[in-house]
């Protein structure tokens, strides 16, 4: 399917043979905004890093289609060359790196642009997202806060601009205004994306209107429901789920 | 050729060589005859001459270091000992052989001279074939020629130094330099003078079978302050080469030194260097060592901080690939009150290479209110590279502080993970690893070596990433 990103019963499982995911399905249309949501270790983030190739699963059934490209099995920088983007839960520190420099190399992979235009555009983006603008002079990660880890993901995403993308728990560890500012920041990306958000808590959409909300329950979407479905399970846990 | 990634044809871009169309050159082999020839060769004192062969006497007494790098094929039997392939030497590139400028514009360095240097001094096997210095620097009374003439024109202030911070007694290498020795830079630099611009020395080992051994001293006078650069290369032949140079640095009162050397010998190349400074009261000395080639090196350049307050810096950085054994690292003798010192260490080992950090911190009783910091970093691209530590501290004093880090660390899943979700590939990711690794003595590097040194990491990581 063309503009849109279709898991298809897709199973995986960790290089010692532990089976996380036991047919995952979904479909992320550009534009569409999704919501993943489910109890802990319930294969949510496994699932983000499955999809982008983490060397620490394997596939064992099941495909991966972007824009009706087979990606199942293919290297994880020609996933994203291809446009797929992971905003990491834990953003890796590479010290050392120049974080400006990084995101221009990771940039010209796609499009050649000067030194100058390039900055001035990350720098524009850095601080609508309220980071320090010496940050993008520092190391990559390295000595950032929580906060300002989450928004340097966000910071890359906005810059690659990549056509789908799947954010895990970019919420966690961030104070409101930080949150807000994420939020914000992710609705008001001046492209067409698709965007698989990964959360733990309503409390981002709030900010940030889902189109689709999925529960993640022992490596199975169990559920799928619009934003109500998320304030449900804010109320009354996910228990219910299973009361049925 | 091996799989090196450094030194396929593709990725060592020195290996070339020249016909050996030299004009002197002493018979295979070392004899007292061979020395007794260079010297005659040189037209020198006879104080230089009685140096060279009581050297000698002590190269053939000692025996080969066995607590290092193997040097099993170390042949003393197999080596030419002075290679020239001019007469003269020149201080206009336009009349230098027209081979010898070849090789010299493929390296840059007639190129680099215009650009940022304040004089070059172009050592071609056994003889320095080319020199200039800055006119500004020699009105300033700044001397920067070769060693030779150095004898012959300034024998007094030579006498005074040579030999004094590494006799020839020192170990096996330190004998044969003293010995057959050919070719370095002196440098001296009037009290007070500042040379603002590097003096670079340029290296090159052009013939088969040969020994390199030059002879380098320094002399900073108090308050100055001088930064010296070299580079090294040699062809890609398939017999051993042995370059064993010996380096003394005199750092006088309030002076600083500050000597920068990239190593990017060819696979044949042994080299086995002394390299010392002794610092006098307030003053300062720094090493920084890049050894990317050779296939083996064992130096560990020392800071002799023998003055009241005098400090000293060491940055080790090396790569060891396919065949290659890097044997690197520092020394800081502290004999004074308040001398402070550090040592860092990077390096990388892959393909089967392997690096070793060798170093000696030594603090001598009085030297009191003394500090020393070691930081030894070893990052390992694959499984089969090897990284090793063998520091020794011996502290005689009370009063000191000390300090050691250590860390030996794989290149992570998770960073290379990262990287490419960018969609940066293997190689890519893993160059990105590598040269943030070696940042902090990266940025003390001059900019072009910086450069050069960027580009071979990645030429590099192209060849080890699969």
């Amino acid at each position: 399917m063309k503009n849109a990103l279709v898991i298809n019963n897709l199973y995986a499982q960790t290089i010692d043979g532990k089976e996380i995911l036991r047919g995952v399905s979904l479909t992320i249309k550009i534009k569409e905004k999704h919501v993943l949501m489910g109890p802990n270790g319930g294969g949510k983030s496994t699932l983000a890093q499955v999809l982008m190739g983490h060397p620490g699963y394997v596939i064992t059934k099941g495909t991966i289609f972007l824009d009706g490209v087979d990606i199942t099995r293919i290297s994880v920088d020609k996933k994203a060359k291809l446009g797929l983007f992971l905003g990491f839960q834990y953003p890796v520190e590479v010290p050392g790196v120049n974080f400006a420099s990084f995101l221009r190399m990771a940039f010209q992979e796609k499009k050649s642009v000067s030194l100058k235009i390039f900055k001035q555009n990350m720098q524009k983006n850095a601080k609508q997202l309220g980071l320090r603008e010496d940050m993008t002079e520092r190391s990559l990660n390295e000595g950032f806060s929580g906060g300002e880890k989450k928004k340097a993901e966000i910071l890359q995403m906005s810059i690659l601009k990549p056509r789908y993308v799947v954010l895990d728990e970019p919420d966690s560890g961030l104070d409101v205004d930080a949150l807000q500012y994420i939020a914000h920041q992710v609705e008001s990306l001046n492209y067409s994306f698709g965007l698989l958000l990964i959360t733990h808590y309503q409390r981002i959409l709030k900010y940030l209107k889902p189109d689709f909300v999925h529960v993640l329950v022992k490596g199975k979407i169990v559920q799928t429901g619009n934003a109500s479905l998320a304030s449900l399970i804010e109320e009354k846990g996910y228990n219910f789920l299973f009361q049925k | 050729m091996s799989n090196s990634p450094f030194f396929t044809n593709n990725v060592y871009k020195f290996g070339f060589y020249q016909p050996e169309n030299d004009v002197v050159r002493t018979p295979k082999g070392l004899s007292r005859e061979v020395v007794e020839m260079i010297s005659r060769i040189k037209n020198e004192p006879l104080w230089m001459r009685n140096f060279r062969l009581q050297a000698y006497m002590m190269f053939e007494q000692k025996m080969m270091p066995t607590w290092g790098a193997d040097l099993s094929g170390v042949n003393f039997d197999e080596l030419y000992y002075y290679v020239s392939s001019s007469e003269k030497k020149f201080h206009d590139w336009k009349e230098v052989p027209i081979e010898v400028l070849d090789t010299y514009e493929k390296i840059g360095i007639p190129q680099a001279e215009k650009k940022f240097l304040g004089g070059v001094g172009a050592q071609y096997d056994s003889e320095v074939i080319y020199q200039s210095i800055k006119k500004h620097l020699e009105e300033k009374g700044v001397i920067f020629t070769d060693t030779d003439t150095a004898v012959q024109k300034y024998p007094d202030l030579v006498r005074e130094y040579f030999g004094t911070i590494i006799p020839p007694s020192d170990n096996k290498f330190a004998a044969l330099n003293s010995a057959v020795w050919s070719g370095g830079n002196f440098i001296y630099v009037p009290k007070g003078v500042q040379v603002e611009i590097p003096l670079q020395a340029y290296f090159r080992m052009n013939a088969k079978q040969i020994g390199q051994f030059e002879r380098t001293l320094i002399i900073a006078d108090e308050g100055s302050y001088v930064h010296y650069l070299e580079g090294c290369t040699a062809p890609n032949h398939h017999t051993a080469t042995l370059h064993a140079a010996v380096v003394e640095v005199i750092v006088k009162k309030g002076a600083r030194v500050r000597y920068t050397t990239v190593q990017n010998w060819s696979e044949t190349v042994y080299n086995l260097v002394t390299k010392r400074m002794f610092i006098e009261e307030e003053g300062v000395g720094e090493w920084i060592d890049g050894n990317i080639g050779s296939k083996v090196t064992m130096k560990y350049p020392s800071l002799i901080l023998a003055g009241k307050g005098a400090s000293g810096e060491v940055l080790s950085m090396a790569f060891a690939g396919a065949n290659q054994h890097q044997d690197a690292g520092g020394k800081a003798i502290h004999l004074a009150p308040y001398t402070t010192s550090m040592i860092t260490s990077k390096s990388v080992s892959m393909q089967g290479g392997r690096a070793s950090y060798r170093g000696m911190v030594k603090i001598a009783k009085g030297a009191k209110g003394s500090k020393s910091f070691v930081r030894c970093d070893a990052l390992l691209l694959d499984e089969l590279s090897r990284s090793d530590t063998y520091p020794v501290n011996i502290i005689n004093e009370q009063d000191v502080t000390l300090g050691h880090e250590a860390s030996v660390s794989k290149v992570g899943e998770q960073q290379l993970f990262y990287l490419m979700s960018r969609g940066l590939n293997e190689s890519q990711a893993t160059s990105l690893i590598v040269n943030g690794f070696i940042e902090p003595i990266m940025k003390e590097i001059p900019l072009d070596y910086a450069v050069e040194l960027n580009r071979f990491i990645n030429l590099s990581m192209e060849g080890a990433v699969g």
